[in-house]
């Protein structure tokens, strides 16, 4: 599961952009969002989390 | 632990969203060396970060440690006070390439040559970030910056090298693409004992992107992803191969070089308390 914190995003894309899935997007408000339809296609490889600047996505690891 | 969980740890409660601008590497980096003290299992009693001024150096105030934000390249100096008042603490300076390299020049070398037990992280965006976009001693030759729009025509200091000359005992390079490496390199300074100096190569998007025409902050971190080599590959070269890569633009990142045969300051400062009390 990716947890966003849409307070805390500025919409570099810089997730949007090293994401291997493509699962993620910059929206037209400029805040990252999940693609629809792509929610199964995240691997929590955690890339977005790595280099996220602004501690705004996070990978919650499924039990 | 996770990013979250050390955002709770360590950073202090309500401050976020940080002022870096969208796409700004300086997050990266201060979560880099949050997970570093993690990885040493430091207590935050433990971490002193001392920052002077500029974009990097507001670290300090997001930062649940013994922190203080000083003054424009005179952190070192404060730094070494701290330092030398209790050298069980283990101090961090976060600081960019202006506040270190310029301004701060002169007091980096001498923390250097004294081989004082400090971790300088340098931030280096290649640029004035806040102030505007004014060309930096690190920013290099022929980039466009608000003080340059013919280009600059002064080479680029290369701080590693100058702070490994003036006598400093770890040195290593690291970038906001290369994340673990530099979570790595940042708790091997801190554990090391003498003057550390880790350069953290970070884009500027608003100040150096936007005038270089570099591009967006993703095409920044792929710039740095295609220009960092790792410090083993690098020393595989032969001679002709690197000449080219540093034509190229590339450079070393990892540990670059360490000396753990020289004395600390600290304790140097220590036996001379000793010998002007006779000894006893």
């Amino acid at each position: 599961m990716l947890k966003l914190v849409s307070k805390r995003c500025k919409g570099c894309g810089i997730c949007a952009n090293f994401c291997p899935k493509k699962v993620l997007e910059i929206t037209e408000v400029g805040k990252c969002a999940i693609i629809p339809g792509k929610e199964d296609d995240c691997i929590q490889c955690g890339q977005c989390e790595l280099r996220c600047p602004d501690y705004a996505i996070f990978v919650e690891k499924d039990k | 632990m996770g990013m979250e969980q050390l955002l709770e740890k360590y950073f202090r409660p309500g401050r976020l969203p940080h002022i870096w601008c969208p796409g700004c590497g300086h997050g990266i980096i201060t979560g880099a060396i949050v997970k570093a003290v993690d990885k040493l299992g430091l207590s935050k009693d433990e971490v002193a970060v001392i920052s002077g001024i500029g974009c990097s150096s507001r670290a300090s105030g997001y930062l649940d440690f013994n922190t203080a934000n000083t003054l424009h390249g005179r952190a070192l100096p404060i730094a070494s006070g701290l330092k030398m008042a209790n050298p069980k603490l283990k101090v961090i300076v976060p600081s960019g390439d202006g506040d270190a390299a310029a301004i701060g020049g002169n007091h980096l070398i001498h923390a250097a040559r004294r081989n004082i037990d400090l971790t300088l992280i340098v931030y280096n965006n290649s640029i004035y970030g806040m102030t505007g976009g004014q060309y930096s001693p690190l920013t290099p030759k022929g980039s466009k910056a608000t003080t340059a729009p013919y280009l600059t025509i002064e080479p680029a200091f290369n701080l590693l090298d100058l702070a490994k000359a003036a006598g400093a005992t770890f040195v290593a390079r690291s970038t906001t693409f290369h994340v673990q490496n530099m979570v790595d390199v940042i708790a091997k300074a801190i554990e090391h004992k003498g003057f550390s100096i880790v350069e953290c190569v970070t884009g500027c998007p608003t100040n150096f992107g936007r005038q270089n025409k570099i591009g967006s902050a993703p095409k920044m971190i792929e710039w740095q992803r295609d220009h960092g080599v790792m410090i083993g590959a690098w020393n595989r070269m032969d001679d002709e191969t690197r000449a080219k890569a540093l034509a190229d633009g590339k450079f070393p990142i990892g540990v670059l070089y360490e000396n753990n045969d020289v004395q600390e300051y600290t304790e140097a400062y220590d036996e001379l308390i000793k010998r002007a009390q006779g000894g006893k």
